[in-house]
Formats: structure tokens, sequence, C-alpha cells
């Protein structure tokens, strides 16, 4: 400072704009968010929109019509009691093979960290095929379930077999990282205060990762009413009895139903935007929450 | 409460954390476990409190053999190292857990609870951070919170983890005081975990020097320095 007073005054001195060291300029910056906007017009609004756009270009009233068809409304009941099944199941799973990766230690750890993994890395398609392998008419196992009036190929229950297989690493995945970043120190500290195993999963591990779990159960649903290639070998596509959403989709779109197919693909599209913004309404309400359980 | 730690050894897999050792700690006694990493100070703290089972030994608690008692029945109150606050919950919350994870029969009325915890904050002179959440504390806060919250159990004894291991130079020197005067006034047989000489030989009545999971000396801290038994014992209080 004082260097600068002794200077001569006739020297101006203009005020240097300082930056600080993370901040790009401006141009590098317009830059970089135009081509962040046009790959998120192209590759996600401008797909959302034209789905609905197709949907509606013959009106409301008959777009709605086609939902009215009793093979869509079956297509949606299904979809909705598959997802209604596989994702409870799926969250409890997920949260049991969390707990036990990340608060124990114990032999063939790793191995089964890359078993959760093996939906990721299979081909649906072939998850497909493997069910009916297993299950179909022509296994041992598979015929004794038809010749006892339980047949899981071709039926609801393959369907949400091969469902929870696809959709078994969601919960688990998104709990993993946050319950192996919060240690087990508070689940200890917990158990030193006297409380039980259960009520310390309750009040502490749960709330803690109550965040995670919710992504996790978003993904794991929206996955499994969107499930195609194993959905597809397992169910037999039968009209009216096995066939989901993403099955109907598929079926009005060969039969050039396309206002049908698009506003089937809208529902399903809805479902997911719903999802979504119940997402963003409850990270928006409980920020200070989210912000105190370093959730980012 | 007394604690007898007779020949307990620990292993983990094919390493051995702990060989047999044996320690007698008198009713009320400050005890520090002093030794550098890996000397298997804080394994015999977590076999005391608890969160680990020796391989083989037995830990006696006032002449009664405690080395089955699970962690909820030995009632140590224990202050972690990374102080493990519930981070989800307030400071009120979190000195109360205890006391409301207890049985209906012996669990105190909501009145009862706040009463206590009140008076632990001001114990730890911290009456107004009742509603805060950890994170929003400073370290030594925290520390004094989980102090709190060890003690709102009234427990057996209380066991400390490099309770001020990650504070700084100023901050460690007013909570040792806090430590001695919160032991002082609750009578506590209290063993805490440390790998700095000067904590152990300033606070403690009884100082327990660790090596590679054997104890090499026991001893009040003036006669630790003035007759180190080893070569170890005397590097390490010099050091």
């Amino acid at each position: 400072m004082t260097d600068t007073l002794i200077l001569p005054s006739s020297v101006p001195q203009r005020p240097r704009r300082h930056r600080s060291a993370t901040t790009e300029p401006v141009l590098i910056k317009a830059l970089l968010i135009g081509l962040c906007l046009v790959l998120l017009t192209v590759l996600l609004f401008a797909p959302l929109i034209a789905v609905f756009d197709e949907a509606l270009q013959r009106g409301w009233a008959f777009a709605l019509q086609s939902l009215s068809d009793p093979d869509a409304q079956s297509a949606i009941r299904l979809t909705l009691l598959v997802a209604a099944i596989t994702v409870p199941l799926n969250a409890a799973f997920g949260i049991a093979a969390a707990w036990a990766i990340t608060k124990f230690d114990w032999r063939g750890k790793a191995w089964v960290i890359t078993l959760i993994d093996l939906p990721f890395s299979v081909s649906p398609v072939v998850t497909g095929l493997l069910f009916v392998l297993l299950f179909g008419a022509n296994s041992a196992l598979g015929s004794w379930l038809v010749a006892n009036g339980f047949p899981v190929v071709f039926a609801v229950p393959g369907i949400v077999l091969s469902t929870m297989f696809i959709t078994f690493p969601f919960v688990a995945r998104e709990l993993i990282p946050v319950m192996m970043e919060q240690g087990r120190a508070e689940e200890e500290a917990a158990l030193t205060l006297g409380a039980s195993g259960w009520r310390t999963f309750l009040t502490v591990t749960l709330p803690n990762i109550r965040w995670a779990l919710l992504y996790g159960v978003l993904l794991c649903n929206a996955r499994a009413m969107g499930e195609f290639g194993a959905v597809a070998v397992v169910s037999g596509k039968i009209r009216g009895q096995t066939t989901t959403m993403p099955l109907m989709i598929e079926m009005f779109y060969n039969e050039y139903l396309s206002v049908a197919a698009f506003t089937m693909a809208g529902v399903l599209a809805l479902l997911a935007l719903v999802t979504l913004t119940l997402k963003s309404a409850l990270e928006w309400r409980y920020a200070d929450q989210l912000a105190a359980t370093h959730r980012h | 409460m007394n604690i007898e730690i007779e020949a307990i050894s620990k292993s983990f897999g094919t390493t051995a954390a702990l060989h047999p050792v044996s320690l007698a700690i008198p009713s009320g006694t400050l005890v520090a476990l002093l030794g550098p990493s890996g000397s298997g100070k804080t394994t015999l703290l977590r076999i005391l409190g608890g969160l680990e089972f020796p391989t083989a030994g037995r830990v006696l608690f006032d002449r009664t053999d405690a080395t089955g008692l699970t962690v909820q029945e030995r009632r140590a109150g224990f202050v972690f190292q990374s102080y493990a606050l519930f981070r989800h919950m307030t400071v009120f919350d979190n000195i109360a857990y205890g006391l409301r994870a207890r049985p209906r029969k012996t669990r105190p009325p909501e009145a009862e609870i706040a009463r206590r915890v009140h008076n632990l904050l001001e114990l730890i002179n911290l009456p107004d951070t009742g509603a805060r959440y950890p994170s929003q504390l400073s370290g030594g806060q925290r520390q004094r919170v989980a102090l709190a919250r060890a003690l709102a159990i009234e427990p057996r004894m209380l066991l400390l983890d490099e309770p001020f291991g990650a504070l700084d130079a100023k901050v460690r020197k007013q909570l040792r005081q806090g430590l001695r005067d919160i032991h002082d006034a609750t009578g506590l047989t209290t063993v805490f975990v440390t790998h700095d000489q000067e904590e152990a030989m300033e606070l403690a009545d009884l100082v327990v020097v660790m090596s590679m999971g054997r104890i090499e000396q026991v001893g009040k801290p003036e006669d630790i320095r003035a007759r180190p038994k080893s070569e170890f014992v005397r590097e390490f209080i010099t050091a």
C-alpha cells in the first residue's frame, strides 16, 4: 500500500480485474455452456417433446381413446404391478446387501460386490434367455412348475423375476459408496449407548442413507417400468396378459398405430417426469438436512 | 469400578494385534494407554468397550467376568476418535440418545431426559447449543458433545479413543483440563488412548506404555519418567 502512495500520480492506475483461479474467460464459458445446451436439447428435450407431439397429433381425445384399449390398460396395470413388487423387494435387498458389505468384514466380499454388478454387465436379452432356459418348459424345473400350475416363463412371475434381476444393482450401488464413506463409527457409538442392532439401524443407519436410498429407489423404479429386453424374451408378449408398457409400445409401433404407441410412450415418460419432480421437490424442501448429512 | 485384564490376546486373521496382556486398573483411576500406531492400544480399548472380542483371556469388572458381556451390557461411555456424533440429529438429541434407547421400564420420562441433557450441556460449558447440528460446531465443541453423550448413559467407565487427536494445540490443552475435571467430579474409571506422551504424562494417574501389541511398562508418570524399563520406553517418552 505504501509503495503505491509514493508512485507519481500522473500514472493512471487502472483497476485490474482479478479473476479467481477457478474461473474461465467469458468466451470459453459461453462456448462450453452453449455446447451443453445444444446437447441437452438434441438428446433430452427434443425427443421428449417429439413423443408428446406425436401422441397428440390427432388431438387429446384420440390419444386418450388409444389408452382405453383393453390391451393398453392391461399393459399399464401389469407395468405398475411389476414395479410395485420389484421396487420394494430390491430396496430391501439393496439395503441388506449394502449394509452387509459396508458394515462388516467377511470372506468373499469382493466376489459379492462383483455379483451385484453382474446385471449391469450382462445384456438384458441374455438375462431373459437365461430365465427361459432355467424355468422354461424344456427344463426339469420349468416342466415341474408348469405341471403344478405355476408357470414362470411366459407368465407374470417370469417378468417379475427378470425385472428384479435387471434392477437389483440400483439401490445397492447407490448405497454402498455413501455407507462406505460414513463408516461404522456412528453405529458403534449407538451400540455403546445401549441401542440394539435394530434400533441402531432404524435411528442411525437409515436416516443417514435416506437420500441415497431415495435416489436408488427412483432409478430402480424407472428401470423396472422401462425394462424391455429381458421382459421381451421371458414374457412371450401375450397381449393383454404378459405385455408390459414398453412391449406394448413396440407392438403398437410395429402395427403402424403411431398415436397409440406414442401416447403409451408419453404415459411412461410422464411417470418418469413425476418421479423426478417428486425428487426435486423433496430436495428443495429438505435442503438443510441434505447439507447437514453431507450428501451432495 | 475396577477393571482387570487377564492375559487378553487378539488376532485379526493371522496377524496378532495383542499378545497376551494383563493389567489391573483400580477404581477411579485415570489411565492412559500410550503407544505409537499399531501398538494395540485402540484394540485393547475396544475390547474393554465390547466392540471387539478377545481371541483369548478374560476381562473382569469389579471382579466379575465381563468377557462375554455385549457392548450394550457393558455400559461403557465411549468417545470415538472422530467423535461419531449422529450427524442427522441435534446436539440435544445426540446426548439424549442413550437415555431414549433404554427399555421402557428404565427409561426416564422426557422431562427428566431434558433436564439431564441440560445439566450435561452446562457441565461441558455449551449450554446454548442444544438445537444445533454437529456440522455447525467446531472440533473442540464436537469433542465435548461426544463426551456429554457418553456421560449421559451413567456409564460404569469412560473410554476415550484419541480424544484430542484432531484438535489444535491450544484447544487440546483446554480440553485436557476439562477431561481431568470431569473425571475428578464423576470419579469414573477412565481409560484413554493417546500417542502423545506429553498428554499421557500430564493427564493420567497411571500410564500404560504399549508397543507391538505388548505392554512395555505400567506406572505413574513420574516413575516411568524416572525409571523407564526398556530402551523403547526411554526413547518414546523423551521423543
